[in-house]
């Protein structure tokens, strides 16, 4: 029953998919025979105008370069002409550093704000002014202070995953089941064993959740940074695209970056499903 | 029994009190002044209604909380927090979901000795969960047992580390009649076999008779009180099956039916004259002294 609903589900996804490549590549064909007009001017005008072709590519010319791309995904001609490749694996790193910073900094805060009620009222005002701020708006702050613009970039993503982690944290272990913690009283358990054994299994899944949340905004914010410092990434390579009017390439970025985000939550789902206790 | 026997009064409340501040100010007194003692290597039950402060008790005895007024004592020492001497077994089991049989029971040995061996830790867990009869199922999560062997994991968890006393709040209560029962057998034949002191919360009047050795009743709350506490008459080697036939049995049991149905509540109004919170009077309830009241319930 349910592998015949799978098996149902990627046919209709598969059609749904060739329908959108269809009408992709019906609305952007050739509509119009060469004009006449002189050669020169012709060359001025570009395809738009000559052969009534859309300047957006079609599926076809996309799936070429990708190809192109597939083949050579690690090349390096100087700083604006880097393989698809160098320029994930440059954002990735930088969405793992802040990422990691990140979950050193927010767990333990959590933490301590989820165990008392004291520092969870004292620093709520302050977690939620910080919160709704737009990880960009500190940018400027950061290149001044920091005054790298890869460090600053890194510090972005830090700031932007911070916050639904610690609050998840905080949350999941504030929210330990009584009578759990009442065991844990009751054999006399030292405090630190207490947190590892008891408090982090328990709020894990809660944990778990805010760690995707994280990951995901930082995934959205890398590419914004990336477009305002420069340089690398697979942000600075969207935008530089668009400035070499290449929609190809951009197509094929937006198509990259959702890829990868979908890898990331998948791999934190994955590692969710290994601490989530049934009930 | 006498009075200043410290010997026996292996667990002795003395005058605890517990107040909760209301909802619209002052204070809801749950009781006070509670006078009781129980015996080494004895069984007690404790029945009441709901509200009555049942489980607030057991809280004190385990630890959990500490009396407003008054003070615990156990074998000697006031209480003044939780201790591995003094086991729980909880209604709701409480068992650590991610872990398996064998971690939830581990979990405790290993916190009452931290000093031993994996290989040591491992092997009392072994023979408590095979006294248990969970052999065979030790590594599995609690979510895959079923509400009994949930319970006798919890069981198996409380003993494994060996305590003065078996704290048990309603233990079977959320159980099956037919696990409950072989459950009762179970926890009895343990206590017996290793002469373990336990008291526990129960509604079941039937439950307290057979396991119990004494029964304490408790009036209804707020400003709850020992009405009296009952002494088992039924032979000590009774068994569940036949004990509707011990000639005791329904002094016994229209005893605790009439306190629970009529006295719990109408007890506070006609205190007897020679009544002490600080002695509540000790009672048998036998065929051959069956009180009046009873003959006219029937």
């Amino acid at each position: 029953m349910s592998s015949n609903l799978t098996l149902r589900a990627s046919v209709l996804s598969f059609v749904i998919f060739a329908l959108f490549i269809a009408a992709w590549h019906i609305a952007t064909r050739q509509t119009a025979s060469v004009a006449a007009m002189d050669p020169e001017y012709a060359k001025l005008m570009g395809l738009t105008a000559t052969t009534g072709k859309s300047a957006m590519p079609g599926p076809f010319d996309v799936a070429a370069k990708i190809w192109e791309h597939l083949k050579n995904p690690f090349y390096d001609r100087g700083p604006n002409d880097k393989g698809l490749g160098i320029q994930l694996a440059f954002s990735i790193g930088r969405v793992m550093l802040g990422y990691c910073i990140a979950v050193c900094v927010a767990i333990p805060t959590g933490f301590v704000i989820g165990m008392s009620p004291l520092m969870s009222k004292a620093l709520n005002p302050f977690i939620q002014v910080m919160k709704p701020i737009s990880p960009l708006a500190w940018m400027p702050l950061a290149l001044y202070t920091i005054k790298d613009s890869s460090i600053s970039a890194i510090f972005v993503i830090f700031i932007c995953s911070l916050w639904p982690m610690m609050i998840n944290t905080a949350f999941g272990v504030a929210a330990v089941r009584k009578e759990w913690l009442n065991v844990a009283r009751t054999l006399e358990v030292r405090p630190l064993r207490k947190a590892f054994t008891v408090i982090l299994p328990a709020a894990a899944p809660t944990i778990l959740t805010g760690m995707r949340i994280s990951i995901g905004i930082a995934w959205l914010v890398i590419v914004a940074a990336e477009m305002l410092v420069g340089g690398t990434g697979i942000g600075y390579f969207v935008w530089n695209e668009w400035n070499n009017l290449s929609i190809v390439n951009v197509i094929i970025s937006i198509l990259v970056i959702g890829l990868v985000g979908m890898l990331l939550d998948q791999a934190l789902a994955r590692v969710a499903r290994l601490v989530t206790y049934p009930d | 029994m006498t009075l200043y026997n410290n010997q026996d009064r292996f667990i002795s409340i003395e005058g605890i009190a517990r107040r909760y501040p209301k909802a619209g100010g002052g204070e809801t007194t749950i009781f006070d002044d509670l006078w009781f003692s129980m015996n080494r290597g004895e069984f007690s039950c404790i029945i009441g209604h709901s509200g009555c402060g049942k489980t607030t008790v057991l809280n004190i005895l385990a630890g959990l909380e500490l009396p407003d007024e008054g003070v615990a004592v156990v074998d000697g020492k006031a209480i003044e927090g939780p201790s591995l001497d003094r086991a729980v077994i909880f209604q709701s089991h409480a068992l650590l979901p991610w872990r398996t049989v064998l971690g939830n029971v581990s979990f405790a040995i290993s916190s009452k000795w931290p000093e031993w061996s994996a290989d040591q830790v491992r092997e009392q867990a072994m023979r408590f969960i095979d006294k248990v009869g969970l052999k065979g199922s030790e590594l599995k999560k609690p979510a895959e047992l079923s509400g009994g062997m949930k319970q006798r994991v919890g069981i198996a968890r409380a003993l494994s580390i060996e305590p003065k006393i078996l704290l048990m709040d309603e233990p079977f209560s959320a159980l099956d009649a037919l696990t409950r029962g072989t459950l009762q057998d179970e926890v009895r034949r343990i206590c017996l076999e290793t002469g373990q002191t336990a008291f526990m919360i129960t509604h079941d009047v039937d439950e307290a008779i057979y396991l119990a050795d004494r029964i304490v009743l408790m009036t209804n709350g707020p400003g709850a009180m020992v009405a009296e506490v009952v002494e088992n008459p039924l032979p000590r080697n009774r068994g569940r099956i036949d004990l509707h036939k011990q000639p005791d049995y329904y002094a016994l049991r229209n005893h605790l039916i009439d306190f629970l149905v009529s006295r719990s509540k109408s007890f506070k109004d006609e205190i007897p004259a020679d009544y002490s919170k600080r002695h509540p009077p000790i009672v048998r309830p036998t065929a051959a002294l069956a009180p009046k009241a009873d003959l006219s319930a029937a």
